[in-house]
């Protein structure tokens, strides 16, 4: 009785809830038929995102025929079962559960930060009884240290282990663990641990109750006092959704927007923490300009009437093609669109956002703009993977946790890279090798699966030999249904990255898969799409520093950070005769190299578009007033467009901007495409010992992370060391922890000796993005170490 | 000693040689795996190994008395992987001392009936669980498994068939939990004792997701006797739904605790006189029958019961794991469920709501009206937390809490009223020190 075979193969069962009749899929939970109605089960333990531990025991329903009550959420749909989730026997249940969670809870409710969304104030509300017939004392737990994150009040926590199963299974790290038995049993971390994962501050939104809660925003406010905006992150390539809350024109929280199809209901870290760098004391809040090497706070008109004399004097006497712009990747659609318009219209074609980026070579031969090559929600689909060039893990936590799924499932992911880091998954097989080696490794695969499949393999390819694993990842590929060679940030800021994704191409075509780029920003396809980058005999952003300008306009931009050679960055910036930058902070650098300095507002405080690593167009608004004198950047490029007398800067609004970006283009932007075609490969770079692998670690990525607290106090931020494997240490008779000089080129700098056996043999693993390391110059190259 | 005393045994028919009887050549000697040998030899399929078992009507002796033959049904047949059989012989349950002398005295018995379990179910492997804190019985298991693997009945194509069969030992530390089946599986994974909530269960999604048979030690013990003398037989020795024969641990005032086998459906008058009647002469109180779980039964009411699965639960209890705690007069009924509630309290593994906080709820009630500190209204809070955790849990610890509690309220009332309003026992301080060699000192 009740079942139907429906045509596409999932069985469906007719059952009845509360006297509604449903049809629901075979193998659904009660919890989930129920939710499919709009019935609402009272639940802790359960989460639709973790595995099911049927522990809390608040879900108890009625069941027809069943004796006793059963859990919702672990009682699977059987053929016309009939379930009361308002029965006595169920309301009876529930309520003795609730009983039992409330009799050790402390009821603190008016100093618990989860106060106001706590789901345990809210079912107590409903099915707790207004005394206790507890009577006995309390049980108090100790807290736990859990890192400059997440802040823990234990005795609240009603052992649930949300946040357990969420580090283990979605996190893919059990860095949390019920410890100790019956009442004594306690949520802790690993003895002097504490937990790191660049996705941890989820345990705070899964815990039910107030023993989990953010570290930066304890007691800021009532959430209930706080407006709630929408958003969208600024960071990774991924565009995650933010709720951003607001109080008193500050932002004092973000949360995720739940979307299914990009952030799913997660963010990581960076995107959830890096809001406190919105009020750091390095905001710029007033235009300034530097008269006689002294700084001082200026009006906008003035301001901009010295830029635009600046600019018009350089244009006139040096030529315009002597003015570069450098542009962040993570600026606006509309800032890139407007900034490379205003130069275009002064006559430079200088301009470019791909900052970090080394090898141009494949401009002018690209058939479209690089993106993931599929839907951010494709990725879990996977079935077969190569990695190639990506510290995924760090660059874009939530693709990483999707490939985490894809592998659950059943995926087999390989990995080309310079360093063998913890994906948090077991990669099916790997080659790691020096940075100058990755096109080789690739070029192996190709190779092997050409032969393999009984193809011809590119003529350049001939003198290539694969190797054991290249064989084996080749194999896989080909057995791929839906497969893909993904390339990661490290991929395209290798000096051969033209040759990557030529490669890349070619396997793709050959095995039948996707080639697909990992976005590096929040507007790594947006800067294309703005048309930010050079044409014809423009400069690239390398080729700015490489041959300096007389004056250089930054967006949203540290270069001597932000670059793929902060050393020269900075001698360029130095040179210079005029550098404006526009930007939301300031620092010790900047205040050395430019001469004027003009507030634009960060992306809580202007409307805007990314257009993320999938192509997706999101536009926000301000969640916030610009501080200060803080202003849109649109409306600063705006008015700088407008005094240098550049045709079309007439915009009203930011919108007005993109729809002339867009023209059309809705929801996805078109001209999407990896291929590359006339790429001359690079196959027969020497390796040298030692070879640089400089990763740009997640809380350095960009201006506003590098200035939020709590994440540079969190384990990922440790300032840089030299990191070598066990092999190389010895080789150079340098003990694990001493002081080492590196050299690279003409520079060198001083670092910590550390061990780490994933990095390549023959390289120094150094990471990029960070003060220590600037100095040392490019990402990439050969470099020396010896003891200091 | 190893037997005290035994009807028609079977399980405990070797033990007279003690510590000296259990090896291999003295089990053979006995007709040990002659039952192993002639199903493999003979080609018995395992159908008619499991009709055989249904037949005799064999119930788990692990507690839950659920029909082995059924169970093993259960298992997948033509599934693609691997297979397990496990033993439980994590033996945790208060007053329960049988598996550790079945394996002591017998182990290939054990052995043998953990290897046609094997063979009738279709898996390769088998696992024998073993409580901790008898570190001797489990070096005598692995022992013994040492000799069965040179006698060639374990490994591959024992005794020239193609059956293939690996058996191995490992051993608990002393956690009751992982006497519960699925607690077990997860302790035997390497993971905490923590029970799996079920649906699913082992024979779908068992050890390492593989599906498995979970049985009691003397469960197994059992198979090789039943074999021999036919499901029918076996069955006749006991009563109907009742078959066979089965171990009590006969334990508390009586003058002869131990070990004893008797046929279901014998009175418990006679095992009480078989374990030497009441100890110093004194009256029976109380039998908590069928281990600490059970709910507790007024002595003459237990006099006129049969020690069977059917008559003790028609008295309202279970004959569980067949550990018979018999009471006399000198024993105060609070003292007693205090000591009980203690023990869940101590054991709960803390998963789910209503057992991690009811337990210790319930513990500190009875705790304090003990102590002369129970209030008026105590013992209606007592039975309204009962229900509240009965059939609210992830596995049966939570009612195996709550059914004492509820049983000695509602045999003793007037006791624990008793307590509350006079803020000491109803028995006499002496007359319990009286009652106990082992009784520690005064409590009210
Ligand atoms: C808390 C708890 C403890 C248990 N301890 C044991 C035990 O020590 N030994 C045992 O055989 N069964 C024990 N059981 C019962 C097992 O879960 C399971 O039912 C039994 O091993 C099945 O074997 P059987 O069918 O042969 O009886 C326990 C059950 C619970 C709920
Ligand atoms: S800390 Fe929060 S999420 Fe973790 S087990 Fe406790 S209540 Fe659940
Ligand atoms: S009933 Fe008790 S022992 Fe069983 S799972 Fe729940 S908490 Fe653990
Ligand atoms: S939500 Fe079902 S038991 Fe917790």
């Amino acid at each position: 009785m009740g079942r139907q075979y429906l045509l596409y193969g999932a069985v469906m069962l007719e059952i009845e809830i509360d006297g509604q009749a449903a049809q629901v899929a075979e193998g659904s939970t009660v919890i989930e038929a129920a939710h499919q109605l709009g019935i609402y089960i009272p639940h802790f333990c359960y989460h639709k995102k973790l595995s099911i531990a049927a522990n809390c025991r608040m879900c108890l329903v009625q069941v027809e025929k069943a004796p006793k009550p059963m859990p919702a959420c672990a009682t699977p749909v059987s053929p016309g079962m009939k379930i009361f989730t308002h029965s006595d026997m169920a309301i009876k249940a529930q309520k003795g559960v609730m009983e039992f969670l409330l009799i050790n809870h402390p009821l603190d409710c008016p100093i618990c930060d989860q106060g106001g969304e706590c789901q345990l104030q809210d079912l107590a509300v409903g099915y707790g009884s207004s005394a206790s017939r507890y009577q006995e004392e309390k049980r108090v737990v100790s807290n736990k240290d859990l890192g400059p994150l997440v802040s823990t009040d234990m005795t609240r926590c009603i052992n649930c282990t949300r946040c357990v199963r969420f580090t283990q299974e979605i996190a893919g790290v059990m860095e949390l663990g019920q410890a100790f038995r019956g009442e004594f049993a306690e949520i802790m971390p690993f003895v002097e641990k504490t937990v790191d994962s660049e996705l941890s501050g989820n345990i705070i939104d899964l815990c039910p109750v107030g023993a989990l809660t953010s570290k930066p925003f304890r007691f800021g406010a009532r959430t209930w006092e706080l407006s709630r905006r929408k958003s969208v992150s600024p960071h990774d390539g991924l565009g995650s959704n933010l709720i951003v809350q607001v109080l008193h024109n500050k932002v004092l929280r973000v949360l995720p927007l739940e979307n299914e199809e990009i952030n799913e209901c997660w963010l990581s870290d960076k995107d959830r923490f890096s809001y406190e760098g919105l009020n750091s004391e390095q905001r710029l809040t007033k235009p300034m300009v530097k008269q006689d090497g002294k700084w001082i706070e200026a009006d906008w008109a003035a301001a901009l009437d010295y830029v635009s004399h600046a600019l018009r004097d350089i244009a006139a006497k040096d030529g315009a093609e002597s003015i570069g712009a450098l542009l962040s990747p993570h600026a606006t659609l509309e800032e890139l669109y407007l900034a490379q318009k205003l130069l275009r219209g002064i006559g430079s074609e200088n301009v470019d956002f791909r900052l970090r980026h080394s090898d141009f070579s494949a401009d002018g031969k690209r058939a479209g703009t690089p993106w993931l090559g599929m839907k951010v929600a494709e990725v879990d689909k996977l079935d077969r993977v190569l990695l190639v060039g990506s510290f995924v893990r760090k660059d874009q936590p939530l693709l990483a946790q999707r490939l985490r799924k894809a592998v659950k499932r059943g995926a087999r992911v390989s990995v080309l890279h310079a360093s063998d880091d913890d994906l948090l998954f077991k990669p099916f097989a790997k080659a790691i090798a020096a940075p100058s080696q990755l096109p080789r490794l690739l070029a192996e695969v190709v190779k092997a699966a050409a032969e393999s499949k009984g193809v011809a393999a590119d003529a350049a390819l001939s003198a290539i030999v694969p190797g054991e694993s290249a064989r084996k990842i080749a194999e896989s590929l080909l057995e791929a249904r839906q497969g893909a060679i993904l390339l990661g940030n490290y991929a395209q800021q290798h000096p051969q990255a033209a040759t990557l994704q030529a490669l890349g191409h070619q396997l793709a075509e050959i095995a039948g898969i996707r080639l697909g780029f990992l976005g590096e920003a929040a507007n790594s396809v947006g800067g294309y799409v703005a048309e930010a980058l050079p044409k014809g005999q423009g400069l690239n952003a390398a080729q700015m520093l490489a041959q300096p300008r007389k004056a250089y306009v930054l967006l949203g931009t540290e270069p001597e950070m932000d670059t793929a050679d902060g050393r020269a960055a900075l001698a360029a910036l130095e040179q210079a005769k005029t550098v404006v930058a526009l930007t939301a902070f300031k620092s010790a650098a900047m205040l050395d190299y430019a001469d004027v300095l003009l507030p634009i507002a960060p992306f809580a405080e202007t409307s805007g578009t990314f257009v993320s690593t999938e192509g997706r167009v999101q536009s926000f608004y301000a969640v916030t007033k610009p501080q200060g004198d803080t202003r849109p950047g649109w409306k600063v490029l705006r008015v700088l467009g407008n005094l240098l007398e550049v045709a079309g800067f007439d915009y009203e609004s930011s919108e007005q901007i993109r729809d002339e970006v867009l023209a059309g283009q809705d929801g996805f932007v078109s001209g999407l495409d990896n291929a590359a075609s006339g790429v001359s490969l690079t196959l027969d770079v020497a390796a040298s010992t030692f070879e640089r692998v400089a990763d740009v670690p997640l809380y350095f990525a960009d201006a506003l992370v590098r200035r939020a607290p709590s994440l540079q106090a969190a384990r990922d931020a440790v300032a840089p060391t030299a990191r070598l494997n066990a092999a190389s240490l010895s080789s150079l008779g340098i003990a694990a922890g001493s002081l080492v000089r590196v050299r690279q080129g003409d520079a060198s700098v001083q670092l910590l000796a550390e061990l780490d056996g994933a990095v390549a043999d023959g390289c120094v693993r150094i990471a990029a993005a960070h003060v220590d390391t600037v100095s040392l110059g490019a990402m990439f190259g050969s470099l020396s170490v010896e003891r200091a | 000693m190893a037997l005290l005393g035994a009807i028609n045994p079977l399980m405990t028919s070797g033990w007279a040689g003690g510590d000296a009887g259990w090896r291999l050549k003295d089990y053979v000697a006995r007709g040990g795996y002659e039952m192993l040998r002639k199903v493999l030899t003979e080609k018995v399929s395992p159908d008619d190994v499991i009709a055989t078992l249904k037949a005799s009507v064999l119930r788990g002796r692990g507690g839950a008395g659920f029909p082995t033959g059924l169970k093993w049904s259960f298992m997948p047949k033509n599934f693609p992987g691997d297979k397990y059989v496990v033993c439980n012989s994590d033996e945790g349950e208060p007053g329960t001392f049988k598996d550790r002398d079945l394996m002591r005295f017998d182990p290939h018995s054990v052995i043998e009936g953990m290897i046609i379990a094997g063979y009738a179910m279709g898996a390769a492997r088998g696992y024998n669980y073993i409580h901790g804190e008898i570190f001797d019985v489990y070096q005598r298991f692995e022992e013994a498994l040492d000799e069965a693997r040179a006698a060639g009945f374990l490994g591959s194509n024992i005794l020239g068939s193609s059956f293939s069969y690996e058996l191995f030992a490992h051993h608990g530390y002393g956690a009751y939990i992982c006497g519960e089946e699925t607690g077990l599986l997860e302790s035997l994974e390497g993971k905490k004792g923590q029970p799996r909530f079920k649906p699913p269960f082992p024979a779908s999604y068992g050890l390492y997701g593989k599906p498995t048979t979970i049985n009691n030690t003397e469960t197994f013990a059992a198979v090789p006797f039943i074999l021999r003398m036919g499901g029918e037989a076996y069955l006749n020795m006991g009563k109907p739904n009742n078959g066979g024969t089965k171990l009590f641990s006969v334990s508390g005032h009586v003058n002869k605790p131990g070990n004893y086998e008797i046929p279901l459906g014998t009175p418990f008058a006679k095992l009480l006189e078989m374990a030497g009647g009441m100890r110093g002469g004194r009256k029976l109180k109380m039998v908590i029958p069928g281990g600490s779980s059970a709910p507790v039964i007024p002595g003459e009411m237990m006099m006129d019961l049969t020690m069977d699965y059917d008559a003790i639960a028609k008295a309202g209890s279970m004959l569980g794991s067949g550990a018979v705690i018999v009471m006399d007069e000198t024993v105060c009924a609070v003292k007693a469920l205090e000591r009980l509630s203690y023990f869940y309290f101590e054991e709960s593994c803390g998963q789910c709501t209503p057992c991690r906080e009811g337990t210790g709820w319930m513990y500190r009630i009875v705790h304090r009206i003990e102590n002369g500190e129970g209030r008026p209204d105590d013992l209606e809070l007592l039975t309204s937390i009962t229900p509240n955790i009965m059939g609210r849990t992830i596995c049966a610890l939570g009612d195996a809490a709550a059914m004492p509690v509820s049983g000695f309220i509602k045999h003793y009332r007037s006791e624990f009223e008793y307590h509350i309003e006079n803020k000491r026992c109803l028995v006499p301080r002496d007359v319990q020190w009286a009652g106990s060699t082992f009784y520690t000192g005064p409590s009210c």
